[in-house]
């Protein structure tokens, strides 16, 4: 293994040390949700709506109440009584509380298929089940809608009776399904267009896909006759969990305790909760623990997923390449009720470049379709496909190198955004020249059918609240309570940022994620925010230790704390140069003569922090036999400001890149005329397998982030944007055909072989 | 309904238990005999987090019915270290970062065993072969691969 600290800059930022969680992990010990086992408990299952639009006219629970093994069924009229008025913050802006509370458990309308309906509470799982069947829910079906486009039409069917449009911060008294319309401006982008020598427009779509985490959703609850309840749960942030299960139950914040099992993936899919104010309500009406599991099926029709998006784009450039105006429209679908990421799409579209004349355009739209969560840079990738695409197509016209164009027009420190933001120091150059110097770039790639493609992509990150304490033993190791749920070693890289500063081994620093009785409040685990405001509450929380411990030795040598010093791993007197102690020497000392040392970081780092770049280098091949595309060689570069374990860097870039081809060949949701998913299974919905893949190379760049400490930037969700305009460049590169909708399946690279050789007939497709 | 007595082996075990005639061994494994290490994350075999070893063969143990491993051998997750320490596979997963949320990483080391110990020394594509059914959200694979190769080379030399 490497070992990447500068040059002595650093002793442990930069090393690659096994993770604290590992061990526990590998054999099988490690606790995650399903785990979760209580003296007395119940095993639960929801019912979930079998159509995808549809007005409940009744529910009759008598049947299935009194199945032997049952013991409680819950529907929504279990949970508050809520007005349609009512409104909440839940750290999103405000949100109609109905939405929420019907989200957890439909009252009037399902709005999609997988909807919950009613939850049930039996002895074992399988009664659980045959009790499912047992309910009997009228419906009246009503027409469905599961395409942005068609809901956005004036004759569509509406989904809520009361949503209007909210128009750039207006309320209109529009009944739509168009929950929200947003607009930014730079520039005077007709006049922008008016001087281009180049102006292209297109139109681009891509399907709705699921983040796709193996271990489907949980939640295990005990509800105790005192009104105290605990929830077992995996989820990306407990104390987001305890926020919404309190207003979603009506119930005292303080009288919610939300425990963070260990996570099987999540990628934005486990923020919101689902099954948690059932299991809830569950163990309120039994007196027992009881513990839900979702079914996979129940994972891809009920929770996430991205939204399914439409994009028009188009830009203009003049001579040289230089993008001179921009115009993009797009519309997100938000499922079920309103909230895509279309206001994150509006910031990235044009994040990778310097734009001085644009406008964007963007629709959050409610259609038949799970409510739409957070997924790995939610709205970029979507973005990326479009506006990465097109400028490939422009340096074709003006035959450019695709990384010319793209350095000729990058973002850098200075360049102000379409949404008004000008950026600090960024690495979009730095990613776009180590793409282009790579010996991945500088390897010819011959043979027909095949193509190389780049693309690159962005993500705004996040930095908002963390906090931790570290407690130092009488041994000198230190156990560090954080609150940031560690999806993918996260502790370890929270921990050597924590051992850096006091210049321990990383082995003596012990982290645990903590539930929310034992620390304070943390934000989610997303956003690419933990690596940077966790570890840079660790690095606080180690500066507060520091300070503590330079007492201790100021009293036991009997001097001024500000006589000492803690330089070259050691607390030494400024006075006397024979007197010096190493860490573990003075924890011990102070723990037989001072108060127990403990250390806090705290930390609210606010919004744009500081983001992070990435760009693909891609090689493919298509068979024009099967239309099958196979990835020969992906490089994956990105911005890490300061990778603190580059393994775990390599990590999220591998990760990102692969649910990104996944996106660009594979994965879609299917639905049929009645808006019924249709492959709702891991093999039907088909993930990319190791059989798919090469390795997939990295380059860590880093641009120090000078809102860190050590230059860090989350690393967790540019990855993926790129991804599925890079392989849509190299297959035009391959075959000369540009796909403008994701994925690129195989009947589609067929039907566009064909397409081009009815139109090219005497033309050789490939092989040039 | 009536209850089945089997008597079979567990990583190496005598253990017997009554189950349903329906029950799945993952259900047994998690639900009546507590190890959980086996996880379930689609129960239909196409995931492969369930992944366990039966008499030598690699099966998905949720498409396995707990009758059926009467007087058979099971190894799981829980069975590949020994008190002297892990099995090289757990030890160059753990090295090369091989695992990030690690759920499906019990499957991996059982599957990637299954492979070992039929085929000692396998290319980067026999791996990718054997491997493709256990599916990884979180790392792209490539560190999965990376560790099986390493543990082949060190099992290879210390054979």
């Amino acid at each position: 293994m490497s070992d990447n600290s500068e040059n002595g800059k650093y002793k442990v930022i930069g090393t690659r040390p096994i993770r604290h969680d590992g061990a526990e992990k590998v054999i099988g010990k490690a606790i995650y949700g399903a785990d979760v086992r209580m003296s007395g408990m119940l095993y639960g299952q929801v019912i979930r709506s079998p159509h995808a639009h549809a007005r409940i006219k009744s529910i009759d629970t008598s049947k299935a109440e009194a199945l032997e093994g049952v013991r409680a069924v819950v529907t929504s009229k279990d949970l508050p009584k809520t007005n349609e008025d009512d409104m909440i913050d839940l750290g999103e802006g405000m949100t109609r509380l109905k939405y929420i509370r019907d989200n957890i458990l439909a009252s009037d309308k399902v709005l999609y298929r997988g909807h919950a309906v009613a939850g049930v509470a039996a002895i074992n799982q399988q009664t659980a089940e045959e009790a499912l069947s047992l309910i009997e829910v009228e419906y009246e079906v009503l027409p469905a809608v599961v395409n942005v486009i068609d809901a956005m039409k004036d004759d569509a069917p509406l989904l809520h009776d009361t949503l209007t449009t909210d128009e750039m911060g207006e309320q209109t008294d529009k009944k739509s399904n168009i929950a929200a319309h947003l607009q930014h401006k730079l520039g005077d982008p007709e006049k922008g267009f008016k001087e281009a020598d180049i102006v292209i427009e297109h139109e681009f779509h891509t399907a709705t896909v699921h983040q796709g985490y193996i271990e489907p959703h949980n939640g295990t609850a005990i509800w105790n006759p005192d009104g105290q309840l605990t929830i077992w749960t995996s989820t990306q942030g407990a104390f987001v969990v305890q926020k919404q299960v309190a207003a979603v139950l009506d119930h005292p914040i303080s009288k919610v305790k939300v425990v963070p099992t260990e996570i099987g993936g999540g990628f934005g899919g486990k923020i919101p909760i689902y099954l948690e104010p059932v299991a809830a309500l569950l163990s309120r009406k039994t007196g027992h623990p009881v513990k839900l599991l979702m079914t996979r099926a129940g994972v891809f029709e009920g929770t996430g997923p991205t939204p399914g998006s439409y994009v028009r784009l188009k830009l203009g450039a003049d001579k040289s390449g230089k993008l001179v105006a921009g115009d993009c429209y797009l519309a997100f679908e938000a499922g079920g009720y309103p909230g895509s990421p279309m206001f994150c799409g509006c910031m990235c579209i044009f994040a990778c470049y310097e734009v001085p004349n644009a406008i964007v355009n963007g629709y959050d739209v409610v259609v038949n379709k799970p409510k739409s969560a957070p997924y790995r840079a939610p709205g970029s990738t979507q973005v990326a496909f479009a506006i990465e695409t097109m400028l490939d197509e422009i340096a074709e016209k003006l035959g450019m190198d695709s990384f010319d164009i793209r350095l000729l027009n990058a973002a850098k420190e200075g360049t102000r955004r379409v949404d008004d933001l000008v950026y600090p120091r960024i690495g979009c150059v730095e990613t776009m020249e180590a793409g282009k110097a790579s010996d991945h770039y500088n390897t010819p790639l011959e043979g027909p059918y095949r193509g190389r493609g780049v693309a690159t992509g962005y993500w705004f990150n996040i930095g908002f609240k963390s906090c931790v304490t570290a407690s130092v033993n009488e041994d000198g190791t230190v156990n560090l309570m954080e609150g940031s749920t560690d999806i993918g070693g996260s502790r370890t890289s929270i921990a050597m940022q924590f051992a850096e500063v006091l210049a321990l081994p990383v082995e003596d620093v012990n982290p645990r994620v903590g539930d929310t009785g034992e620390i304070g409040y943390n934000d989610v685990t997303g956003g690419s925010r933990t690596t940077y405001a966790t570890g840079y509450a660790a690095y606080n929380a180690a500066q507060d230790v520091k300070a503590q411990m330079i007492e201790i030795a100021a009293r036991h040598w009997e001097l001024s704390a500000d006589d000492v010093e803690f330089t070259d791993e050691v607390f030494k007197s400024k006075k006397d140069s024979s007197k010096k102690l190493n860490f573990k020497e003075l924890a011990k000392i102070g723990s037989a003569d001072d108060s127990p040392v403990i250390g806090k970081g705290s930390v609210n780092l606010g919004f744009h922090i500081g983001g992070s770049f990435a760009t693909n280098i891609v090689d493919v091949e298509v068979d024009p036999e099967t239309g099958k595309v196979t990835i020969l060689r992906f490089t994956a570069i990105q911005d890490a400001g300061k990778a603190i374990h580059p393994s775990y860097v390599e990590g999220q870039m591998q990760g990102g890149s692969v649910q990104g081809i996944g996106w660009a060949l594979n994965e879609e949701y299917f639905y049929n005329a009645d808006g019924k998913m249709e492959n709702s299974t891991f093999l039907d919905y088909r993930i990319p397998t190791a059989l798919d893949l090469p390795m997939i190379e990295t380059i860590i760049v880093e641009v120090p982030n000078p809102t860190h400490p050590f230059g860090v930037r989350g690393v967790g969700e540019a990855n993926i944007a790129p991804p599925p305009a890079a392989i849509t460049n190299a297959i035009y590169n391959a075959i000369g055909v540009r796909f403008r909708e994701l994925p690129m399946r195989p009947d589609r690279i067929i039907a566009a072989l064909a397409a081009k050789r009815e139109s090219e007939p005497l033309e050789a497709v490939a092989g040039s | 309904m009536n209850k089945v007595h089997v008597q079979s082996k567990l990583n190496g075990e005598n253990i017997e238990f009554l189950c349903e005639p329906r029950q799945s061994l993952l259900e047994v494994l998690r639900e009546d005999l507590g190890f959980t290490g086996s996880k379930e994350g689609c129960n239909d075999g196409n995931c492969g987090a369930c992944s366990v070893i039966l008499n030598g063969t690699l099966v998905d143990s949720c498409l396995v019915l707990a009758v059926e491993i009467q007087g058979k051998e099971i190894t799981t997750v829980e069975g590949l270290a020994t008190p002297d320490g892990l099995h090289p596979l757990q030890q160059k997963f753990l090295e090369n970062a091989s695992l990030q949320c690690g759920i499906c990483t019990p499957g991996f080391l059982v599957a990637a065993k299954a492979l070992l110990d039929h085929n000692p020394n396998p290319t980067e594509h026999e791996i990718r072969h054997w491997l493709a059914g256990n599916l990884c959200r979180c790392t792209g694979y490539d560190k999965i691969i990376r560790a099986v190769q390493e543990a082949s080379a060190v099992m290879s030399k210390s054979a």
